[in-house]
């Protein structure tokens, strides 16, 4: 990343569950300290995130799910970015997922997962950090 | 709550004791400059009988059983009989949720609740694209009522009482429990529970929308005309809080949305012709029992009395039990941590207590490990033992409404019927809650708070024991249920043999007469018990009103 240029971040909400108020105060809480921030809103497919990835030209994708459906639709995303070149966009995972599926959503390329009750203070730390 | 001299008196002593306490607080002051309850009301250091003077008990207050029903709906209330202990349940298929069921049952559990998977709520058969991943995840995976008779496997239907958390699709599964109780003989009169069918409330905080806000309340109208009709044990619908406060909103927004979604079914249904005292004894509620004790109490006792202010006076209902709010608890979800679980069995204890204290009719205590995953038998088993724990051995439950004439929470319920009242005036001045909604006021509403919520959280003006104070290095949690990856195969094969076996022709027929009626007056429900009869599936019903009505997408503003 330049120096001084806006970090543009998607949250998205891939799979079927409507709970969007962690994803919605964090995109509050990036927007505050100066990110650009698009919500995908509910229900998206993986492709749908893909594709507004890509038109949306993000720096980073964090992807919120609480159904339990993460290990079937995050690594259809990461193949969906993978298959477009986007492999330098950093891509986060949240929500309820259990410790022993974290390992194997970081082999299909998610950067770090974030359970509840993580500050959005550090999430906001972990992106400026690990941005090239 | 006295006489006016001693009154007087007592007004004297509590301002001398102010200022004494005052001058007091320069040499030793309190923890902090303000105190506030979870939900910000303001609290005072002490509450005395001046703070309460000008409450009119018969006017606002009153005997349980009576107008306006703020000290609870019964005379007797608990020493009549205990709240109908109810866990949500539901994972995998049909046989795993009849399994949990009957363990539920077996350890004393006195209703049923059903949590059906996303693809079941939203009207996707289990082998449609969009439910890969997602069968039989959060609920069970229901596709015809094939499996809903699995599901309810040697439990009589004319002997428990269900509670379905369904909305969209709350017509399909109604209809579903109808052709099930037919076929065993029990006449629908005998039927007893609840199908949730609060549309409003999915566009607001809880998502599983199908199709636009008009023709979705159209749907909500058809349901509380036919269960008026046909069901008279039947609530007909859960006008549910609980999810906007779950999703970030305060006590006092979570009874003036609940109350304002609650005006604007009763509205919907008087506009479809029903007589309001035909179908307003079979509504009921559904409130979250949240973390701050005292004010929870006084919520349900603030929701009570404004109920019955609108339902009497805005309304006109005649009938004493159109004016009763009936209402539902559920232990707060957002409240537990995924850090130190086994503190929640504690939290949500004193969540429960509130809820019992305040006069619910019907209790969901929740899991420890809920934070982490669906709860286990063991968590579930806890979590049903603490709501036995208050019934039996506390003995909160001996006298009916034990905090009312507390100057504390008459003053909060005071405090938070007010504040409800002046959005509920807000929201009528907007048109009612569908613009509300439309217009993203409410949501907006919501989403401050919540994020009003976390930055107290992340300045540590909030305590969250295990989160942020009193931390400790912990091993990954054990025991926790796993759903097999396979349950969207089994579902997927049973729909192929379904598909295969069934009168096909009566099917299309059947699903030709739901899209005829959808696009016409007609009440849909008893086309709807026609085509589950059939065995159409859920997702095939859905889709033909789908064609009719459309899809609503939702809003991208946060």
């Amino acid at each position: 990343m330049g120096e001084g240029k806006t970090i543009r971040v998607l949250l998205a909400k891939p799979g079927l569950d409507g709970h969007d108020r962690g994803a919605k105060v964090i995109a509050r809480a990036l927007r505050d300290a100066g990110m650009e921030v698009i919500y995908t809103g509910l229900r998206q497919t993986p492709e749908q995130i893909v594709s507004a990835a890509e038109q949306e030209d993000v720096d980073v994708l964090m992807l919120s799910i609480l159904s339990g459906a993460h290990n079937y639709l995050f690594p259809r995303i990461m193949d969906g970015l993978q298959k477009k070149g986007m492999t330098d966009i950093l891509v986060l995972g949240g929500g309820i997922i259990p410790k022993e599926d974290i390992d194997g959503l970081k082999k299909a390329g998610i950067k770090e997962v974030f359970g509840p009750g993580t500050e959005t203070k550090a999430i906001i730390k972990y992106v400026q950090e690990n941005l090239n | 709550m006295c006489d006016n001299d001693k009154l007087e008196q007592i007004s004297a002593g509590y301002k001398a004791w102010e200022e004494k306490t005052q001058k007091q607080l320069a040499k030793t002051p309190e923890s902090k400059p303000r105190f506030e309850t979870i939900s910000g009301l303001p609290i005072k250091t002490l509450y005395a009988p001046p703070d309460a003077a000008d409450i009119d008990y018969l006017e606002n207050i009153g005997f349980p059983g009576e107008y306006p029903y703020t000290r609870g709906v019964q005379n007797t209330m608990f020493r009549g009989r205990f709240w109908t202990m109810r866990q949500y349940a539901g994972f995998g298929s049909a046989e795993d949720t009849n399994k949990r069921f009957r363990y539920l049952l077996e350890q004393g559990q006195t209703g049923l609740s059903v949590a059906f998977d996303l693809p079941t709520q939203i009207g996707y058969d289990s082998d449609a694209p969009l439910a890969t991943g997602e069968v039989g995840k959060v609920g069970v995976a229901i596709d015809s009522v094939q499996d809903l008779k699995i599901l309810f496997n040697e439990i009589p239907l004319d002997k428990v009482s269900t509670s379905m958390t369904i909305n969209s699709p709350a017509s399909i599964l109604t209809a579903m429990y109808l052709a099930l109780a037919d076929k065993s003989g029990i006449p629908f009169k005998e039927l007893r529970g609840t199908i949730q069918n609060d549309i409003l409330k999915e566009y607001i905080a809880r998502g599983t929308y199908i199709f636009p806000i008009r023709p979705a309340m159209r749907i909500v109208s058809d349901i509380l005309g036919y269960c008026a009709k046909n069901m008279p044990q039947w609530n007909s619908i859960s006008i549910s809080g609980y999810h906007m406060r779950e999703a970030g909103c305060t006590a006092v927004q979570e009874v003036a949305f609940t109350l304002a979604d609650g005006i604007a079914y009763v509205e919907a249904a008087i506009a479809a012709g029903l007589e309001v005292d035909d179908f307003a004894p079979r509504l009921s509620f559904f409130f979250s029992a949240h973390q701050d004790f005292f004010e929870e109490a006084a919520k349900y006792r603030a929701a009570r009395r404004l109920w019955a202010k609108i339902m009497k006076e805005k309304f006109k209902a005649q009938n004493p039990r159109s004016w009763m709010l009936r209402y539902h608890v559920q232990t707060a979800g957002c409240s537990l941590t995924a850090q130190q679980p086994l503190l929640n069995i504690l939290r949500t204890g004193f969540e429960a207590l509130s809820a019992v204290l305040g006069g619910c009719q019907s209790l969901h205590t929740n899991s420890y490990d809920e934070a982490l995953a669906l709860p286990s038998e063991l968590a579930v088993q806890i979590a049903l033992r603490t709501q036995q724990l208050i019934a039996y051995e506390t003995g909160v439950t001996e006298t009916v409404d034990p905090l009312a004439g507390s100057y504390y929470v008459e003053s909060l319920t005071d405090a938070i019927a007010s504040q409800a009242e002046d959005y509920l005036n807000k929201i009528e001045e907007m048109g009612g809650m569908i613009p509300a909604i439309e217009t993203g006021y409410v949501q907006g509403e919501i989403s401050n708070s919540a994020y009003e919520f976390q930055k107290k959280v992340e300045a540590k003006e909030r305590i969250v024991v295990g989160v942020n104070q009193f931390v400790v290095e912990e091993p990954p949690p054990e025991g926790l249920l796993k759903v097999e990856m396979t349950v969207g195969e089994r579902q997927a094969q049973k729909l192929e043999v379904l598909r295969s076996e069934r009168g096909n022709q009566a099917v299309r027929r059947a699903l030709d007469a739901v899209k005829k009626g959808a696009g016409s007056k007609e009440n849909l429900m008893p086309l709807i018990v026609d085509a589950v009869k059939a065995e159409a599936t859920i997702g095939e019903i859905c889709n033909v009103l789908r064609d009719v009505f459309g899809e609503y997408t939702g809003t991208t503003s946060f």
